[in-house]
């Protein structure tokens, strides 16, 4: 269990309420990724990395200045750069820093089959209890943003924790902290969407009409946001999904799947058992065995 | 920097230029992106490449390598031509209306004096014309066909938009936009900051490009004004510091000039230090030089240092050349050069033409290295496979390795772009046997006394003399050092207007270099620095960051030199009378009495304006220069030469004078000079810069540097990968005339082919960083393939500009 | 068909059953497994396999495991499992089968009707088990395989576990219901009296075999 503090308002894989008494009635939190003012420096990663003691190997060039090339255990961050050419024929450098979005609705929550592995505290954060993690991996196909990693080495998931325990104590996230140009915020929620509606001003007075927040609906919202120039493409962003929702096949499988296939194993044996008490066994009896002897007589 | 880091956030126009601050230096760039949120300031970025700082960039413009004075001087000609100049500002604070002498003149790309054989100019006839009152000669009017206004707009006539586009490769549309942006700053209420960085200081015209933005500044108004100014950003931590200190071969610390040769007789050099006012009534303020120099001396030799010797005169050194590194490795590869001492330094890496430098290190007797890192220069000897193919049993010089520790591993103090000397205190202690730098220097001289005392020599006083009066003369503390440096009285020093006062008793530290004097009583280790240890204590160890001004001008943070004072010639903010251009940003005024604000004034400072002293008291005209006079190398004002390997081969400016293809007054070395590539040949255009990721070749040996960016790699656009059929994460070969190296290809849509006098031209990026020392990847040191030869003033290698041949391997 | 001693006909032989069971084992241990992970209410079923990852780790192995085994019964079954036209009919009189009117119902072979399609079930089931339990097995392939093909995998996977075990539970109800069927499976004969009642086509078949020795 984690500080207390962070108070679970929902566990994976449990079927009745966490103690929901203690809430977030000052806000929720969520940290806000300027891509408008990132300039890609990756002070963030390493920043992740120092914090949270993780090491990623020391990878090769691949011609792109991602790297490491992906998320991965070690890496819960990562910048992700994307050459644009916009309508006007003017270049434009699309940075996203890549990492958990802290889904309201979190899809590797709904999917993790391993009781208190997956928590979401009362702030917003989503975060994994590797203790309890089973290493199923269930979390990545229940992700809508590709972002759990299953170690190699020890077989759990892993991912931006958005630094829970530095939140619980009243500090802001590694990233933000170390964030020279300010691309990165944290706060309220509530702030934060009301900072990135400023920055979306200055922005649309720059020429950036379809500037935008992305914070979808669709897992409704996130607690970490983007300022997009082109809010209108998020695709555009290495592939930022334009309307994430947990996949329908996910929502099926961990939905309604689960009670009917249960109602279905146990009415099957139902039925058989009222077959008993109503027909009754199929015995045979004696007579059967006399026709079976007369049959085996009547051989020569 | 003229301004400081904190005040980019009052720009209201931002152009990086000659630099990428976003990359290079990320929390510097902060400010920068204060100003577009807080200021609505608008970004411009003028590279080669769309940089990181480009992405962020409201507007971007592609250029040439080496062709920014041509983009700055058409812009210097946009302004005068649509009169979009700040005109009370360059009336007042320049010398536009000074006029020049007849005898200078400007023919084809060649200044008057000109001597082919030498590359060298005779100066005398670049300067104002002296009336017979002794000083310069003015017209207000700016008519007289020799005034400087007359000769900037002549001279920049020529650089024609059309011209712009020609020699740069700039569209012209993008060109004239962002120009008539930076053009809005020319009224009183707006400001543009200029930053830059290397990009600008390493080509053979590099201080000239600088020069050129400086001059763009002036006729805006834009310097000495918060928001505005020529904001070079520094690399290494302390390399500001550094220079300061003396780091050019022929400086003494703070600027003073080292004796020439010629100047043997101590009257004549400080005669010639001793700058009189060209004008009635200016401060000209190096007439103090006799303080500053004599109160060094005192520092450095003390009781020795007597006025019957001249101030221990014949103890310094005469130069007869500059002794930059350039000059050092020829030396080297002639053979003249036995012992070399590297400290913080791995010139295998960082110097240009590696084989040059692996052959003039094979000639030397011993090499020192003093380093926290197993530098590539300490291994020069060993081979690595191609990434340093040499043969050990070929190479007789003995390696020394004295590991130093860095810069956390001790206190002291920094100097950072915005000239402020920030205390820090160690964070570790250094692992090992690791010694600090000071202690190494301190061993040696130590053993060196020793050695003169014991066996005499040629000329022991000055090292026998040294004032070394430290605890333990085997290892000077920071503090001591920086108090020395500082200054202090070293006898009870009377009020000059009433002698029985008494300002500052002996053996105190001094406020500041105001109270430094020429007669032996002060000494000063560094007289910009006076006052960072005063009275009161270490200055530079307050961390008071409260903003009274509201414009970020904290003054009790730290300590900047000069005198504190934030913002360089900040007298110029305010128009003759005393009032500022613009009050809501207002750094200092006249309030009838004396000059108040929020800054240190940059001037006397109970000087009533209607004296008419001019703001720029470090000249001895009191005003900005357009005309350099003699200043610089190459001519009073910046010309475009081509890079010395230029794709073009000619120079479009001035096609028919073959002398003025490449800057007329480098100095430039045989060997070099048959080393360079022609376009014939090598027909890219490529330059090398640095990465965030990295800091040169130091976090190769980093673990989190080396994750992020793992792997050494070469950028190239999409069209030359195309012409050579290669895809990017392929490898390639990037060759000069002096080497070649192996590297990832980057292709991408940032470089883009530039259309320059008809041809194209394809721009190769070369990032720095890797060697064959470290944790990353191994790879080739990227300055295998660089030219050597530097800049006509300051010798700074030209790694920004140079050809090569890229192929698929 | 060796003749037991005169009141036994042997119906499956020692390999036979011993394998079954080996299926039946695995089956339960894979079940239990499965469910454990499927539904949270019976994750406390972990237990049973030494936890969570121990659960995770083995299920997948006891998957394989079983449906291996079970090809090898598949095999040997194959040909007793083809439907014939009176399977159909023995099917579609469900209602007499349900309600133990043997004597309305075509004569059934070694295997009736509803065992044949319970065969066929297991067999689709299992089929579909392993491909889509490849490609949610996260330790070896899943990285193989697009994230959404591993999402209808899940589904699948679950929907195949739930269609077998609820026809596992009706394959042991019919044991239980059908008397003397468990004792063939466990000591490997029936009575000439079962055979004849329920298998009648079987029972003429191997008693003609001892008509020929």
């Amino acid at each position: 269990m984690p500080l207390q503090s962070l108070d679970i308002v929902r566990r994976s894989a449990t079927t009745l309420p966490s103690p929901e008494v203690r809430g977030a009635h000052t806000g929720q939190v969520a940290k806000l990724i300027d891509t408008t003012k990132c300039i890609g420096c990756k002070a963030c990663q390493v920043a992740c990395m120092e914090w949270n003691d993780l090491r990623d190997a020391i990878g090769s060039c691949t011609g792109h200045y991602d790297n490491p090339p992906d998320l991965s255990e070690n890496s819960w961050t990562l910048m992700r750069f994307t050459e644009y050419e916009n309508p006007k024929g003017d270049l434009e450098w699309l940075i996203r820093k890549d990492g958990c979005m802290h889904c309201a609705d979190p899809g590797c929550l709904n999917a993790c089959p391993s009781p208190g592995a997956i928590v979401q505290y009362a702030n917003g954060i989503v975060d994994f209890q590797e203790e309890n993690c089973i290493g199923c991996g269930y979390c990545i196909t229940g992700c809508p943003f590709d972002v759990p990693r299953i170690s190699k080495q020890d077989k759990k998931a892993y991912k931006c924790t958005l630094c829970s325990d530095r939140v619980a104590v009243g500090l802001e996230p590694a990233c933000v902290k170390s964030c020279p140009t300010g691309a990165i915020v944290f706060g309220t929620k509530e702030d934060m969407t009301q900072h990135a509606e400023e920055r979306i001003v200055d922005l649309k007075s720059r020429g950036f009409e379809q500037a935008g927040l992305y914070d979808p609906a669709g897992v409704g919202g996130t607690h970490v946001m983007y300022v997009l120039h082109h809010a209108d493409q998020p695709m555009l962003y290495s592939g930022l999904p334009d309307k994430p929702r947990i996949s329908p096949t996910v929502s099926l499988w961990k939905g309604i799947t689960k009670p009917l296939a249960l109602f279905a194993i146990v009415a099957t044996a139902a039925v058989g058992f009222l077959h008993y008490i109503g027909v009754g066994p199929n015995e045979t009896d004696e007579r059967d065995e006399d026709a079976a002897r007369r049959e085996l007589e009547k051989t020569p | 920097m003229t301004n400081h880091w904190v005040d980019i956030k009052n720009a209201d126009v931002v152009l990086i230029m000659g630099g990428n601050a976003a990359e290079a230096h990320p929390c510097g760039f902060k400010w920068v992106t204060e100003a577009k949120a807080h200021n609505k300031a608008k970004l411009i970025v003028v590279d080669p490449r769309f940089t990181r700082s480009a992405s962020v960039a409201d507007y971007y413009a592609p250029i040439r390598s080496g062709s920014d004075i041509v983009f700055l001087g058409g812009l210097i000609n946009y302004l005068l031509t649509n009169d979009k100049i700040q005109r009370d500002y360059v009336l007042h604070h320049t010398d536009l209306s000074f006029i020049v002498k007849e005898e200078f003149a400007f023919t084809d790309g060649i200044y008057s004096g000109y001597d082919p054989v030498k590359h060298r100019y005779d100066k005398s006839s670049w300067d104002y014309e002296i009336g017979p009152d002794g000083f310069a000669k003015v017209d207000a009017t700016l008519s007289h066909p020799r005034c400087v206004y007359t000769l900037l707009k002549q001279h920049y006539a020529r650089y024609t938009p059309d011209m712009v586009e020609r020699v740069c490769g700039t569209p012209k549309d993008k060109m004239l936009f962002i120009w008539d942006l930076i053009a809005s700053t020319a009224t009183a209420t707006r400001a543009m900051t200029i930053m830059y960085a290397l990009g600008w200081t390493q080509h053979s015209t590099g201080s000239q490009m600088i020069r050129t933005g400086a001059m763009v500044q002036l006729l805006l108004g834009n310097i000495g004004i918060a928001g505005g100014g020529m904001n070079a950003l520094r690399g290494h931590s302390n390399i500001q510091g550094l220079t300061d200190l003396g780091l050019l071969s022929n400086q003494l610390p703070a600027y003073i000039g080292l004796p020439l040769e010629s100047e043997q007789d101590y009257g004549k050099f400080i005669t010639a230090r001793t700058l009189k006012p060209l004008r009635p009534n200016q401060l000209s303020y190096w007439q103090n030089a006799p303080k500053f120099h004599v109160s060094l001396m005192k520092a450095w030799w003390g009781d020795a240092a007597t006025a019957q010797n001249n101030w221990a005169y014949d103890y310094l050194p005469k130069v007869d050349k500059l002794y930059d590194m350039l000059q050092m490795y020829e030396l080297m590869h002639q053979g003249k050069v036995n012992g070399y001492l590297a400290q913080g330094f791995n010139p295998l890496a960082a110097a240009p033409n590696k084989a040059k430098m692996t052959a003039s290190l094979s000639k030397l007797k011993f090499l020192v290295i003093m380093d926290p890192l197993a530098t590539e220069t300490s291994e020069f000897w060993r081979n690595y496979g191609e990434h340093n193919d040499v043969d050990p049993a070929k190479i007789p010089t003995e390696v020394f390795r004295l590991p130093t520790s860095c810069f956390a591993e001790e206190d002291g103090a920094l100097v950072n772009s915005a000239r402020w000397l920030q205390w820090h205190w160690k964070g570790a202690s250094p692992p090992g046997e690791a010694r600090s730098d000071v202690e190494i220097m301190a061993g040696i001289f130590t053993r060196l006394r020793t050695l003169y005392a014991k066996d005499g020599g040629a000329f022991p006083d000055p090292i026998l003399n040294l004032t070394w009066k430290y605890a333990q003369p085997q290892s000077p503390r920071p503090e001591e050092l920086a108090r020395e440096y500082s200054g202090n009285a070293l006898k009870d020093l009377a009020d000059p207007k009433d002698p029985t006062k008494i300002t500052r008793k002996a053996g105190e530290q001094l406020a500041g270099f105001a109270e430094l004097r020429d007669d032996g009583s002060t000494q000063c280790g560094c007289w910009i620095f006076c006052g960072s240890w005063g009275p009161t204590g270490n200055l530079m160890a307050r961390r008071d960051n409260s903003d009274p001004s509201g414009i970020g001008q904290t003054l009790n943070w730290a300590w900047a030199w000069p005198a504190n004072r934030r913002v360089l010639y900040n007298r110029a903010s305010c128009d003759p009378s005393g009032k500022p251009y613009n009050p809501a940003r207002r750094l200092i005024s006249w309030n009838g009495t004396a000059w108040t604000g929020v800054d240190v004034p940059d001037f006397k400072v109970d000087e009533n304006p209607a004296g008419g002293m001019g703001p720029f008291i470090m000249n001895p005209e009191g005003v900005a220069r357009f005309f350099a006079r003699g200043a610089m190398a190459e001519g009073p004002f910046p010309e475009h030469y081509e890079p010395f390997e230029t794709p073009l081969g000619y120079n479009p400016l001035n096609p028919n004078q073959p002398q003025a293809t490449n800057n007329p007054a480098a100095r430039v070395f045989a060997d070099d000079r048959e080393q360079f590539g022609k376009a014939a040949q090598f027909p890219h255009v490529a330059t090398t810069y640095r990465l965030t990721e990295h800091f040169h070749y130091w976090t190769k040996h980093v673990r989190l540097n080396s994750i992020i960016q793992p792997q050494q790699f070469v950028e190239i656009g999409e069209a030359l990968a195309q012409e050579i059929g290669i895809a990017t994460g392929e490898t390639i070969k990037v060759s000069s005339n002096r080497g070649f190296i192996k590297a990832v290809a980057m292709v991408t849509k940032r470089i883009r082919p530039l259309h320059v006098d008809g041809k194209v031209l394809h721009t190769v990026g070369v990032p720095i960083h890797w060697g064959f020392m470290g944790i990353a990847k191994p790879g080739f040191l990227a300055n295998t393939l660089t030219p050597s030869v530097g800049d006509a003033n300051s010798q700074t290698p030209e790694f920004k500009a140079f050809l090569v041949r890229v192929e698929k391997v | 068909m060796s003749l037991q001693p005169a009141d036994r006909i042997e119906r499956y032989r020692a390999p036979v059953r011993i394998t079954h069971w080996i299926v039946a084992i695995s089956f339960v241990l894979v079940a239990v497994s499965g469910l454990a992970l499927f539904h949270p209410a019976m994750f406390w079923l972990t237990n049973l396999f030494g936890g969570g990852p121990w659960t995770r780790i083995l299920h997948p192995f006891i998957g394989c495991f079983m449906a291996a085994a079970f090809a090898l019964l598949g095999v040997r079954f194959w040909r007793d499992n083809a439907m014939q036209q009176s399977d159909w009919m023995w099917l579609r009189k469900f209602n007499d089968v349900a309600n133990n009117r043997e004597q309305n119902l075509p004569e059934v072979g070694r295997y009736n009707g509803g065992q044949k399609l319970l065969f066929f079930v297991i067999i689709v089931c299992l089929t579909c088990l392993f491909l889509s339990g490849i490609a949610i097995w996260r330790q070896y392939f899943s990285e193989y395989f697009a994230v959404d093909l591993v999402r209808f995998g899940s589904l699948l996977h679950a929907f195949f576990g739930i269609v077998l075990i609820c026809a596992i539970v009706v394959h042991i109800y019919a044991a239980i219901w059908v008397k003397g069927s468990i004792r063939a499976m466990t000591r490997g004969w029936v009575t000439p009296g079962w055979a004849w009642k329920h298998h009648r086509a079987w029972f003429r078949e191997v008693t003609k075999g001892i008509q020929q020795r």
